[in-house]
């Protein structure tokens, strides 16, 4: 089992990893994705490897499995959930604005940003 | 009197709530519950200080579970003084947002209280999967406070900055696993005492956590070259959340102080001080590419968002030193860059606005109202962030200088230092001259009105955001005029970061009325 664990762990880690450097956001997405299952798994096997144990205390318990990972491993769940989903819309409103699933920022973009930066603001000043 | 120290994340996440719950369409109300709010946080962080005054640390047991088994807050000076720095960086930019940006979108004041929560979290917790958890909470509403305004420029900026941070979360939460996984805790205090007695085969896995720990926190301070993503991110937001967003890179560098002073400290034993002969190399590097960077801007806001870089670099120069003198200096020079950065990010944006179509590019452009007035505002900022006399960037640089006197490579880091101020101190006065004394005529628009021209005549709206920054110059020369004093806070503040049996007293053995909690 700690071999399984260990190499799913490592390949789910190397796909994510993979996967960011791509130049698209959603194989950059689904690499953050696998990313967080890799640590999920990783954090998972923090309490060591058990099985068939209870995690609170129990009188006929010949052993226990440590209850602290599987907490953390819900919050990172929680957190990692909804971070996908912002991303996912940030994306996508990305695309839907500028017509490109291009991570990288063109220099048109670059041109764009200087305007953005305080656009509407001659709206406030009375001319 | 310990359960003051939950309230300032407590206040923050009631008053968002409030915002958006009761108070969703607005905006007035909105703006008096936000800035009545941080009121109320500055005037608590205050009262913070005051009982962080005696140098005793509190702790507060959530739950009044006792550490290291439920999660704790500690209140010590230093986070006494990073409480009150926030309180007072949030209000101005609350007051500024309140002058027109908080309009461009919904939920500013609901976004910025919860970027207060995190960051006021942060501070205080003592526990290191709980600063995971704050880093988070201060991370989103950061995402929301990034995006406001929206625009596909700032999207796709935006897409960076949440993927950069995703990738760092991800790589907090290997780190923390493996030092649970080694030590079995996660409580700072108790982590303290467990480093220094882990077992020989035990310890190069440590290191990993340790060393996985630092990247995230070196990407968070924007150390090189984990940096890149810091001035396009900050470039392409709001003013309002550019200004909030420069205490974001001091937590970084807060919890650098803060893990590898009190866990990984000198005392750690074959861990010890594991950090120290990376920062100050990688800060040097930082503090380059930051002038570099300032020589090179093309418009105002890329200007300012490198010396934030090189700024980050000063301090952590300082931060490496991790000793008494280093950690004083660390301080001063922390409060006085985030000051000057915010009161920088701002008088762009004013500036920006009154320049018609060139915005902040530097190229001549017609001359802008009240041109006297944020032409001395300028040279004010750009003097304090360059660290000229007499504005605080001086005394925080000379602090530094003074610090590194006795470390390794000494001359290097002077050299250094001083050659960086130097490109930055022509880099802003190319910028200023560009600015303001290269006019042209100004264009006649088809109403007549010279295009571009704002009033002369400050009044109403257009004064706010002009209070905002004046106030956050003064406070930057306020740091200067009370130099002693405040030079003696941040060294009684580093002595107690050295004293790191007290924290760990404060928090593993509660004496009976200074460790009560509640719930």
């Amino acid at each position: 089992m700690e071999l399984l664990v260990a190499s799913a762990t490592g390949v789910m880690t190397a796909v994510g990893i993979y996967l960011l450097l791509r130049a698209r956001t959603f194989p950059v997405i689904l690499g953050l994705t696998f990313l967080t299952y890799a640590v999920n798994l990783f954090l998972f096997a923090m309490g060591r490897l058990t099985i068939n144990q209870p995690p609170v205390i129990s009188a006929q318990a010949s052993g226990y499995a440590d209850p602290l990972p599987q907490a953390l491993v819900l919050t990172a769940i929680v957190i990692s959930f909804g971070m996908t989903a912002l991303i996912v819309v940030l994306a996508l409103r990305g695309f839907l604005e500028s017509g490109s699933d291009a991570v990288d920022l063109s220099d048109a973009d670059e041109g764009d940003m200087e305007a953005v930066r305080t656009d509407g603001d001659k709206a406030r000043l009375p001319s | 009197m310990n359960n003051w120290i939950v309230l300032p994340t407590v206040l923050p996440a009631m008053t968002a709530a409030l915002l958006i719950l009761a108070l969703p369409h607005h905006l007035k109300h909105q703006r008096v519950v936000s800035v009545g709010s941080t009121l109320l946080t500055l005037a608590l962080a205050i009262g913070l200080l005051v009982l962080a005054g005696d140098g005793q640390p509190r702790a507060y047991f959530l739950g009044n579970w006792p550490a290291p088994f439920g999660i704790v807050l500690v209140l010590d000076r230093l986070s006494a003084i990073m409480l009150l720095l926030t309180a007072a960086l949030a209000l101005m930019v609350a007051v500024y947002a309140c002058a027109g940006w908080d309009k461009r979108g919904r939920h500013f004041h609901a976004l910025l209280q919860f970027q207060i929560l995190g960051v006021n979290g942060a501070f205080l917790t003592g526990d290191l999967f709980n600063l995971f958890v704050f880093f988070e909470v201060m991370l989103i509403a950061s995402y929301g406070l990034m995006l406001h305004g929206g625009g596909a420029p700032r999207l796709k900026a935006g897409f960076h900055y949440v993927a950069i941070n995703l990738i760092a979360s991800t790589l907090f939460l290997f780190g923390v696993g493996l030092i649970y996984a080694i030590t079995g805790t996660l409580n700072m205090a108790d982590l303290a005492g467990k480093v220094a007695a882990v077992s020989a085969g035990d310890q190069a896995l440590l290191k990993t956590g340790a060393m996985l720990l630092f990247a995230v926190f070196a990407t968070k301070a924007a150390l090189v070259p984990l940096h890149w993503w810091l001035p396009s991110a900050y470039a392409a937001t709001s003013a309002p959340a550019a200004a909030m967003f420069m205490i974001m890179t001091k937590v970084g560098a807060y919890a650098i102080i803060r893990v590898y002073g009190l866990i990984f400290g000198a005392e750690a034993g074959p861990l010890g001080a594991i950090a120290a002969p990376i920062v100050i190399p990688a800060a040097l590097v930082t503090l380059i590419v930051g002038a570099v960077g300032v020589l090179a801007s093309r418009n105002l806001r890329d200007l300012v968002c490198f010396s934030v870089v090189a700024s980050m670099g000063n301090l952590l120069i300082a931060v490496g030193l991790f000793d008494g003198p280093g950690t004083t200096a660390a301080l001063s020079y922390l409060v006085h860059s985030t000051l000057t950065g915010a009161a920088l990010f701002l008088l762009v944006d004013v500036i920006a606005q009154r320049r018609g179509p060139q915005l902040d590019r530097l190229e001549p452009a017609p001359a802008i109202g009240n041109e006297t007035l944020l032409g001395a505002m300028f040279f004010l900022a750009a003097i304090a962030m360059v660290g000229m006399p007499p504005l605080s960037g001086f005394i925080g640089k000379l602090l530094i200088l003074d610090a590194t006197r006795g470390a390794p490579h000494a001359s290097l880091i002077w050299t250094t230092i001083l050659g960086a101020s130097l490109l930055m101190m022509i880099g802003y006065a190319r910028a200023g001259s560009m600015i303001f004394w290269n006019n042209t005529e100004p264009v006649p628009s088809s109403g007549g009105a010279a295009l571009g021209r704002a009033p002369d005549r400050l009044t109403g709206i257009t004064l706010v955001p002009i209070l905002v920054i004046a106030v956050l110059l003064a406070a930057t020369a306020a740091l200067s005029l009370g130099a002693g004093p405040f030079t003696g806070a941040f060294a009684a503040t580093s002595e107690q970061l050295l004293d790191k049996a007290g924290y760990v007293r404060a928090v593993l053995a509660p004496a009976a009325g200074t460790g009560t909690g509640g719930n």
